[in-house]
């Protein structure tokens, strides 16, 4: 196999574990000058800027490369010798040529994500019609015309290699001058870096799937339960999560146990650097290119104006911090108003690593690195549960109801997210007994306020976001499915595992309004709901409990319009991806449906949105987890 | 035995290098060494144990292998192997059908196993099976372990063991009715999650028959041991 052989045998260099989670300092690609490990040790020059490629012709070749992030030489998948891809420059209403030449030895692929094109162009081998991968030694050429702006990514679409270093960052600048002003714009492009083999930890995963969690609740949190709540309530507290075999501490399948997460291709210990000038409005595009983690991202110092997601505008909303899925983009747009440096950290969601950045007037300045925010347990909610049936859940710990759907309370200033009154700590697990939750009656809470309430627009015009009972389809039963939500809620305004009342304002879906109006778009022809299914300890994942492998394609007709609900049966955040069409996301208000191309759906949570069925062929339609992704797939056939 | 596992792994190897692109459900092969340690109690000399397992297979079909082995000075006492065929049956449970070979003590005995294997509610690591041997005996085994985490790394392992025959067959010193107890704790560190060393005790005593057995031979049914060993898996 192609990892396994082409792999750099470890050097027997012992590395201490700050070395392998903050990486190395001056590591990274070498710029297919042949260097070496130990003159690559020896490079005193950061490589920093990330190359940029401008015009309408590019050619792109795909390469083995070697690496060091972590002390422990390694071979990464580059396009033209970088890591990330260089940034590709497009201009709307352009038609782009590239020309993509494959010199790894197995075949290799590029997926244009986000971009709206023919099915030919897509990339997706044996999906993508007459597209069958690019072969070693071979040259593909795409071309397509650019129909849209903003900020999107490419990469591969084959075997695990996006793990290895094969994306890149798309800025497309649009015809239109964009609706706001910056004076400076930076590709901000996260990821995740292993040095094992990426088939190496699918086969771990497969094994032993909390193989990388070091973050399980141990000896002393158990102790410190039973002092704050007591033997029987921290027996209560417990006592779904034993009896259902799940760990409440099941946030990550792969942690920084085993990456090094990059900013720019750069190690924590290197940081990426970003210059300003005081008083500048800088757009950052953050794009999160990583093969399985969710980073939560904030600057402290700093409020971010989200101006863009998924490379299409929406209504500016400012925030503090902001959680992005795997494959999301989100533009922002920042100002700072001193002479001094910022720290950019991109926390994982589960607390394992960071990435991190600076921007700052001079590069001989740096901010100080925020400590990591404690790890957070997941919530009832998190199981598909929103209230509770059981006798035994007496004395809940609050945790456990963390008010994904804050905004359905009624009296609670939910516009901010802060819920003052809540938010006792940063440590949601030891808040128990502050509220009764008993008292309040969930259930009967009318979901139809959310969205009204929450926009606060006497035109919204909202989905029907009521808790309908939940349907298991016959083929989510069996031992390849280990759960199925009973009480799956809509969660828009819930910022998810770890940012729930933080005490900062962190963005939401529920937050995400289109800049332009859609009450022009035709409601949906008819409604599909897919479930996202899976086996945690057996390391399966399926949609309706039917893998890619074994499922018939989706069939759509050209020209109708959909409205998807997926059901979350899992404990995990799954980043769903539809190639070819766009994802219009209903969050409160539909005459202002925000555009995505990538949605998370929540563990235990339901999520819809509306699809103008316009692009004929073939297309994937899958979780952008790249180790789920395999199972979590569907074909999608429009004609 | 050992030659079954290399064969076994081999087959995998070729498997997934024919496999070409990657499979969402590969072939794989796991050799778990739960484990090996060095035993020392008034009864027990000594004695040196191998509890081994390893299986081949895809996410729901596996052929699984598994082993015991005691020695007491450099002479085999106890040597146990089982080949199974395993199908994942629920969530979190596989049947597991097949056969069983008592080479150790003599004489042989053969055994039809049926079994199931996973974890039960509140996380405990379940493996029951029922055998039926030769003349008509019967025997059940029930062992059950559960992992408490004390930090990431330090981990508490307490295990029961059992075993219930409907005969005596005295020719391997079995008794009927509940034949033997074993209760273990170890405290293992788990270097790497594939390697932990740990240190513990064991806890076993022989009921009715087979005590009397074991008495007759000399050997006491009632053994509090001390053990120090390796668990690791790749």
């Amino acid at each position: 196999m192609y990892f396994n052989s082409r792999n750099v045998k470890k050097g027997g260099i012992s590395l201490s574990r700050r070395r392998f989670v903050q990486g190395l300092a001056m590591g990274g690609t070498c710029a297919g000058l042949g260097l070496g490990p130990s003159s690559l040790l020896a490079t005193s020059m950061k490589r920093q800027e990330q190359p940029t490629l401008r015009g309408t012709a590019f050619d792109l070749t795909i390469a083995e490369q070697p690496v060091n992030f972590t002390g422990v030489p390694r071979i990464a998948t580059t396009i033209n010798g970088s890591l990330p891809a260089p940034t590709l420059r497009w201009r709307e209403s352009d038609s782009v040529t590239m020309r993509v030449t494959n010199k790894l030895s197995e075949s290799s692929s590029i997926h244009w994500h986000g971009i709206i094109l023919p099915s030919a162009m897509d990339g997706v081998p044996g999906i993508a019609e007459g597209f069958n991968g690019i072969a070693p030694d071979e040259t593909f050429t795409y071309q397509f015309p650019v129909i849209q702006s903003g900020t999107y990514w490419y990469h591969s679409h084959s075997a695990f290699q996006e793990q290895t270093g094969h994306y890149g960052a798309i800025v497309i600048d649009p015809k239109e001058p964009e609706p706001y002003t910056y004076d400076r714009d930076y590709v901000v492009m996260l990821s995740d870096w292993t040095d094992e083999d990426p088939l190496d930890v699918y086969a771990k995963l497969k094994k032993l799937s909390h193989y990388y969690n070091f973050n399980e609740r141990t000896h002393a949190d158990l102790m410190r339960d039973i002092q704050e709540k007591g033997v029987e309530n921290t027996w209560n507290d417990r006592k779904m999560w034993n009896q259902m075999r799940m760990s409440q501490r099941d946030l990550a399948d792969v942690t920084g146990y085993t990456y090094t997460y990059l900013m720019n291709g750069q190690t924590p210990a290197d940081g990426w650097t970003g210059l300003f000038k005081k008083g500048e409005k800088i757009l950052l595009r953050f794009i999160n290119a990583a093969a399985m983690t969710f980073f939560d991202l904030r600057i402290p110092g700093l409020k971010m104006t989200v101006v863009a997601a998924d490379g299409q505008y929406v209504q500016p909303v400012s925030v503090d911090e902001f959680r992005i899925g795997v494959a999301e983009t989100y533009d922002v747009i920042v100002e700072p108003q001193s002479d001094s440096a910022y720290t950019l950290f991109a926390q994982s969601s589960d607390r394992s690593g960071y990435a991190r950045g600076t921007l700052t007037p001079d590069p001989s300045l740096s901010a100080p690195i925020p400590k990591l925010d404690p790890v957070p347990d997941l919530s009832h909610a998190d199981m598909g549960m929103m209230h509770h049936h059981g006798s035994g859940m007496t004395g809940m710990d609050h945790s456990q109801h963390q008010m994904p759907d804050g905004s359905t309370m009624q009296g609670t200033d939910h516009a901010g997210h802060q819920m003052p009154e809540m938010d006792h700590s940063q440590h949601e697990a030891s808040q128990a007994n502050q509220m009764d939750m008993d008292d309040m009656d969930m259930g009967d809470m009318d979901m139809n306020d959310m969205p009204s309430e929450h926009a606060g627009h006497t035109t919204s015009n909202p989905s029907d976001f009521s808790a309908r009972a939940v349907h298991h389809a016959a083929t989510e039963y069996g031992p390849h499915v280990d759960m199925r939500s009973d009480n799956p809620q809509y969660r828009l305004d819930d910022p998810g595992v770890g940012l729930r009342n933080n005490g900062r304002r962190v963005l939401t879906y529920a937050d995400l309004r289109n800049l332009k109006t859609t009450s022009d778009h035709p409601e949906p022809d008819r409604e599909i709901e897919l479930h996202l299914t899976g086996n945690m300890g057996r390391y399966m994942w399926s949609i309706n409990g039917v893998k890619h492998a074994d499922a018939d394609p989706l069939q759509w007709k050209l020209g109708e319009r959909l409205r998807i609900t997926f059901i979350n049966d899992t404990m995990m955040n799954h980043p769903m991806h539809l190639h070819g069409m766009w994802s219009d996301l209903e969050t409160g208000d539909n005459n202002y449906l925000p555009r995505k191309h990538t949605v998370v759906v929540q563990p235990g949570a339901r999520i819809s949105y509306r699809v103008t069925v316009d692009a004929p062929g073939a297309w994937a339609y899958h979780c952008h987890l790249v180790y789920h992704m395999l199972g979590m797939f569907r074909t999608v056939v429009v004609s | 035995m050992k030659k079954l596992i290399i064969a076994l792994m081999m087959g995998a190897v070729s498997n997934l290098a024919l496999a070409g692109g990657v499979e969402d459900d590969p072939v794989l092969t796991k050799l778990i060494v739960d484990k090996l340690e060095y035993r020392n109690g008034e009864d027990s000399d000594h004695m040196l144990l191998i509890d081994a397992d390893a299986w081949i297979g895809r996410d729901l079909h596996k052929l699984w292998l598994k082993t015991e082995v005691e020695r007491v000075e450099a002479a085999t006492e106890e040597a146990e192997v089982q080949l199974l065929y395993s199908r994942a049956i629920s969530p979190f449970w596989d049947a597991q059908i097949g056969w069983r070979h008592d080479a150790r003590p003599r004489p042989n005995r053969d055994w039809l196993a049926l079994g199931v294997k996973g974890t039960a509610p509140y996380l405990i690591e379940m493996d029951a099976a029922l055998f039926y041997g030769e003349s008509g005996q019967l025997a059940a085994r029930l062992d059950a372990e559960y992992e408490y985490m004390i930090t990431q790394r330090l981990v508490l392992i307490p295990e029961i063991e059992m075993n219930f025959h409907s005969k005596n067959d005295e020719a391997t010193g079995t008794g009927s009715g509940l034949s033997n107890i074993a209760l273990g704790i170890r405290l293992g560190y788990e270097i790497k999650r594939e390697f932990a060393p740990y240190l513990g005790i064991n806890w076993a005593k022989k009921f009715g028959d087979t005590a009397d057995f074991a008495e007759e031979e000399g050997e006491s049914s009632d053994d509090v041991q001390f053990v120090a060993g390796v668990r690791f898996w790749f």
